[in-house]
């Protein structure tokens, strides 16, 4: 995904004098090239993440579009406050483009991930917060949101499903339970392959979204409203519980259940290893997502 | 009736702030950059009301955002603001409060009072400027003017912006720090030295004396940003 939004950023440079990167050492080789041949439109600031946020600030207040990028934790949480007033509080945009969302600096440590990303940048209003789930995504997602002034978190994950879907506000249904059927089953981004194969032997409608912010509260509410039953399981990548709010929201005119996966909250999980071990270890593989979701489902 | 007309004058930004603050309340902190605002809006700045929107007028931005009584006095006797409006100041329907908010106040470059964010603020204002290869019609280029205080100083995030203006050459970047001396642990050997290291033009002036801020603030044109420290006593005011 990260070869994908460079590539399709550096389209962007060609065609558009708008388009301007910044950066804070962190992938600035997948740059060098563009930053020779657009000067002064890809600014590597050091490792200086506060400035990177607000220099994007300052940039988009003269009218440019920034796309602003490094690990998840530098991006979002270390200038939290930068994106707070640099961006949301001055009322201009940018895209922000983080890698190693949630575990995938599995090797790295605690220090290199962020599965609480989202939720923190969903404390703050009008943000556009995507996590695709294919590297044609990627692509899909930037080409929608270059051409803008909103402000928005794409989210790039070490893990890809085996087909792209497509990038839009609405939920897409991938798979559609009976009249009976016992609710629906919500998959963010890279957690859909894994959804499809752990509730593969359950009547439930399976949806999927790559958008999260704006979250499509009236989509839910309608494939609820054709299921058997209201009961959702929100399946996403990043913070147990980061869209409960939104999917409260969207049933709250009908009795529902709804359970969320993702990276719990109660504790610091001290291990490195891979990816996959850390997905097993939040109950995000597919064994531990069908586990859950029998119980869920009462099945 | 009052108009911007008869509140024009260095003169009357007295009345301007007592406007808001009533005729015995003069902040420190808003009187400490009255000299400085004045000589910037009155000499230096190419930006007036009709020009407040325009892509290349010179910026200011206010980054300590405290104390912006004196803002509010200079943009209304510039005519960026009704002076009626300084009356009905921190009211739940004003534009105006105790920290500036530019979506609510015309030629108010940026929304600040949180201390750090100015600097780099006007670095990327500088840096988008430069980008675009925005100039004017006579083929000068816009500059950006960053406004600081000796005690915001202390917040980590403007040596981040110093160090990298500093390096990427930004000398169409003007910082101009106010130094009233009021940072906790002081900055031995002077503010200005923070910038000289990291490549900044620096000069030192009296913060009240208009004629040396005025030749203070010729710019730059030597690839480096520019640093214009201002010391001011509280409380003194001359001209």
């Amino acid at each position: 995904m990260r070869e994908t939004f460079a590539a399709t950023v550096d389209r962007a440079l060609d065609r558009d004098p708008r388009t301007v990167v910044v950066l804070a050492d962190i992938s600035a080789g997948l740059f060098r090239r563009s930053a020779l041949e657009h000067p002064g439109r890809v600014i590597n600031l050091g490792i200086r993440e506060q400035a990177m946020i607000d220099v994007a600030g300052g940039l988009a207040l003269t009218g440019m579009r920034p796309v602003v990028h490094s690990y998840a934790p530098f991006l979002v949480e270390r200038p939290f406050e930068q994106i707070k007033i640099g961006l949301g509080h001055q009322d201009v945009g940018a895209i922000l483009v983080s890698i190693g969302g949630s575990y995938d600096a599995s090797e790295e440590g605690r220090t290199h991930q962020a599965p609480e990303d989202v939720a923190v940048l969903d404390t703050l209003p009008g943000w556009t917060v995507r996590v695709p789930g294919h590297p044609d995504e990627v692509r899909d997602a930037l080409e929608q949101d270059l051409p803008g002034d909103h402000r928005v978190y794409l989210r790039l994950s070490g893990t890809a499903n085996r087909a792209a879907l497509p990038v839009g506000p609405r939920l897409h249904v991938v798979r559609t339970g009976s009249p009976r059927s016992a609710g629906v089953v919500l998959a963010v981004g890279p957690m859909l392959d894994r959804v499809l194969e752990a509730t593969a032997d359950l009547d439930v409608t399976v949806a999927y979204t790559s958008t999260v912010r704006p979250f499509d509260r009236a989509g839910l509410a309608a494939l609820t409203a054709a299921a058997g039953n209201a009961d959702v399981l929100a399946v996403e990548p990043y913070l147990r519980g980061t869209s409960a709010h939104e999917v409260s929201e969207a049933l709250v005119d009908r009795r529902h259940r709804q359970l969320s996966l993702g990276v719990p909250r109660d504790a610091e999980l001290r291990a490195y290893g891979t990816p996959a071990e850390h997905a097993r270890a939040h109950g995000l593989d597919t064994e531990g997502i069908a586990k859950a979701a029998r119980d869920f489902f009462l099945v | 009736m009052t108009t911007a007309a008869t509140f024009s004058r260095y003169a009357d930004l007295p009345a301007l702030i007592g406007l808001m603050e009533g005729d015995e309340k003069h902040t420190g902190a808003a009187a400490s950059t009255l000299d400085v605002l004045w000589v910037l809006y009155d000499h230096v700045l190419d930006v007036t009301p009709a020009t407040a929107e325009a892509p290349d007028r010179d910026r200011f931005l206010l980054s300590k955002g405290h104390g912006p009584a004196a803002y509010y006095a200079v943009l209304a006797a510039k005519g960026f603001l009704d002076v009626p409006t300084l009356r009905r100041w921190t009211t739940f329907d004003s534009p105006l409060g105790h920290h500036p908010d530019r979506v609510l106040v015309p030629g108010v470059e940026i929304g600040s009072g949180s201390l750090g964010h100015g600097m780099a603020l006007g670095l990327g204002s500088a840096l988008g400027l430069r980008a675009q290869r925005i100039r004017r019609p006579d083929g000068t280029e816009p500059r950006v003017v960053v406004l600081i205080g000796d005690g915001e100083l202390d917040e980590g995030a403007n040596h981040e912006a110093i160090a990298a203006a500093g390096r990427l050459g930004a000398d169409n970047l003007t910082v101009v720090a106010i130094d009233n001396g009021s940072a906790t642990h002081g900055w031995p050997g002077g503010i200005g030295r923070r910038f000289e290291v990291e490549g900044w033009q620096t000069r030192e002036v009296d913060g009240r004396d208009h004629d040396a801020l005025r030749a203070a603030f010729t710019p730059s044109r030597t690839g480096r940003p520019l640093v214009v420290v201002a010391r001011v006593r509280n409380g003194s005011r001359g001209a």
